[in-house]
C-alpha cells in the first residue's frame, strides 16, 4: 500500500534523510522509533507529501507522491493524518471539524457527514462533546478529534506522528486506546511514537531510525528480543528503562 | 459628513479585499507574485497620503478624459475612492499579512493533509482564524483612514471637514467651525477606539 524507496532529502546542507526504503501493506501497523531529530516525523510527512524529497520514490495505493501529476489533494485526502499537537481548527465546533473536509473534499451532503461524524465521535467516546470548541477540550479529547476527523474521509490508511508526545501521561492511555481498536479493526497504520507498549501490543514491524537512516526494520518480537544493532539497543534499554521508573 | 462615511467605507472594503489579495501574494510561493505585491507596498507605504490624492487628482482625470474623449467629465469622487483605497490597501495588506503568519504552520499542513487544495486551506481555515486576531488592528486602521479623509481637500472635494471649513469661511465663524469639527472628529474617533478596546479585552 505504501512503498518507501531510496528515499533522501536534505534540508540545504542537512541530508535529513539517507536512502530510506520500507513498505507497508495492506492492514499492517508499523511503528517507527528513534531518537529525536532522526528523521522519522519527516519521513511519515514524505508519504503524504506534506514535505518533499530530493532523492528516490514513495508510492502510496499506486499514485507516486513526487510525482507533478500527482493530484496530491486527492491522494491526502485518502490517507489520514493525526499530528503531535492534534491541529483541529480552532475557529470550528467539533461538529464542524469532522465534516468540513467531508463536505469541501468529498463533496458529501451535510446530513451524511453529520451523521458520520456522530458516529466517529461515538467509536471515539466524544459525541457528548459535538458542539464545543476545540479549546474546551483536554489535550487527549482533543487528540481524539483529531482521529475522527481523520477517519470521516474514509481513509485507506493513517499516519501518526507522535500522537501522545504532547500529552500529559493520563491522557496518553485515552489515546493509545483508541488507537489500539482501530489497528485491531484492520486499519493500515504507520505511527511515529515513543510507546512501546503500544509497538508491543499491536505492531507488525518496528522501524528504527537513526541520523536520517532506517537502521532496523524488523517484526516487532525480533526487535524486542534481539535487536541487531547497538544502537537500537542502547535506545531500547534507555526508553524502557525510563517507562518501567515512571 | 456623509461623503466623509462614503469615502471611509469604500475605502475599508475595497482595501480590505485588496489587501487581502496583495498580502496572500506576498506569502505566496512564486516569485513573481509576492515580488509584486512587495513593490506594491513598499511603494505605496513610503509616499504621503496627499501626494497619492493628487496624482490621482492631476494625472488620473486627465489620462481617462483623454481615453474617454470626454473633457468635461468628472470623475474627482471617483478617483478619490480609487486613491484613498489602494493606498489603504496597502497598509492592510501588511496587517493581514501579519495575521496570516501568526496562525501556526501546523494549520496549514492539517488543511493539506485533509485533501483541501492551497486556496481552500488558506479560505477556510487560515483567514478566518488571522482576520479574528486583526479585527483590533484593522478597525484602529480604519479610524486613521477616517480622520485621513479630510485629506481630500486637495482634489477639490468638500468633505465633512471641506464643507465646514467654508461655511466657517463665509459666514467669518471660521475658528469656531473648525473647532466644532474638531469636536466631532474628536467625539466619533473616542468612541470607535473604546469599542476597539473593549473588543481587544474580549478577544485576548
Amino acid at each position: 500500500m505504501i512503498s518507501i524507496k531510496n528515499v533522501s532529502k536534505w534540508y540545504g546542507d542537512f541530508h535529513v534523510l539517507k536512502e530510506c526504503s520500507t513498505e507497508v501493506t495492506k492492514g499492517e501497523v508499523v511503528v517507527v522509533c528513534g531518537p529525536s531529530g532522526s528523521g522519522k516525523s519527516t519521513l511519515i510527512k514524505c508519504v503524504n507529501g506534506l514535505e518533499s524529497f530530493q532523492k528516490g520514490e514513495i508510492i502510496v495505493d499506486g499514485a507516486s507522491v513526487g510525482d507533478k501529476k500527482t493530484n496530491l489533494s486527492k491522494l491526502r485526502s485518502r490517507v489520514g493524518m493525526v499530528f503531535q499537537h492534534f491541529e483541529l481548527f480552532p475557529h470550528l465546533s467539533v461538529m464542524q471539524n469532522l465534516t468540513i473536509a467531508q463536505c469541501r473534499v468529498l463533496k458529501r451532503a451535510p446530513s451524511e457527514s453529520t451523521e458520520k461524524a456522530l458516529k466517529l465521535l461515538e467509536v471515539v467516546g466524544l459525541k457528548a462533546h459535538a458542539q464545543k470548541f476545540p479549546a474546551q477540550l483536554s489535550g487527549g479529547q482533543q487528540q481524539r478529534v483529531a482521529i475522527a476527523r481523520a477517519l470521516a474521509m474514509d481513509p485507506i490508511a493513517m499516519l501518526f506522528d507522535e500522537p501522545t508526545s504532547a500529552l500529559d501521561p493520563e491522557m496518553i492511555k485515552e489515546v493509545l486506546d483508541v488507537m489500539v481498536n482501530l489497528a485491531q479493526a484492520g486499519m493500515t497504520m504507520m505511527v511515529v511514537t515513543h510507546e512501546m507498549g503500544f509497538a508491543r501490543e499491536v505492531a507488525n514491524r518496528v522501524i528504527f531510525m537513526d541520523h536520517g537512516q532506517i537502521v532496523e526494520d524488523r517484526p516487532k518480537t525480533d526487535f524486542f528480543c534481539a535487536p541487531g544493532t547497538d544502537r537500537a539497543q542502547q535506545f531500547l534499554s534507555k526508553i524502557l528503562s525510563h517507562s518501567a521508573q515512571g | 459628513m456623509l461623503r466623509t462615511l462614503q469615502i471611509t467605507l469604500v475605502a475599508v472594503t475595497a482595501g480590505m479585499i485588496l489587501g487581502t489579495i496583495l498580502a496572500v501574494c506576498r506569502l505566496s510561493r512564486s516569485r513573481v507574485l509576492s515580488t509584486v505585491a512587495g513593490l506594491y507596498v513598499t511603494c505605496f507605504r513610503s509616499v504621503p497620503l496627499v501626494m497619492v490624492l493628487l496624482w490621482f487628482y492631476l494625472l488620473v482625470p486627465d489620462l481617462v478624459k483623454r481615453i474617454v474623449g470626454n473633457p468635461s467629465l468628472d470623475i474627482r469622487l471617483l478617483s478619490a475612492f480609487v486613491a484613498f483605497s489602494l493606498f489603504e490597501a496597502s497598509y492592510y495588506a501588511e496587517i493581514i499579512r501579519a495575521g496570516i503568519q501568526s496562525v501556526s504552520k501546523g494549520q496549514v499542513s492539517a488543511g493539506l493533509a485533509l485533501g483541501m487544495t492551497g486556496g481552500e486551506t488558506m479560505r477556510l481555515i487560515i483567514l478566518p482564524q488571522a482576520f479574528r486576531r486583526m479585527i483590533p488592528l484593522l478597525l484602529t486602521q480604519a479610524i486613521i483612514l477616517f480622520q485621513d479623509t479630510s485629506l481630500v481637500y486637495v482634489m477639490g472635494l468638500a468633505d465633512f471637514f471641506g464643507v465646514a471649513y467654508n461655511t466657517g469661511d463665509r459666514d467669518g465663524t471660521l475658528v469656531e467651525l473648525i473647532l466644532f469639527s474638531g469636536a466631532v472628529y474628536l467625539v466619533i474617533c473616542f468612541v470607535a477606539s473604546t469599542l476597539v478596546r473593549k473588543m481587544q479585552k474580549k478577544i485576548a
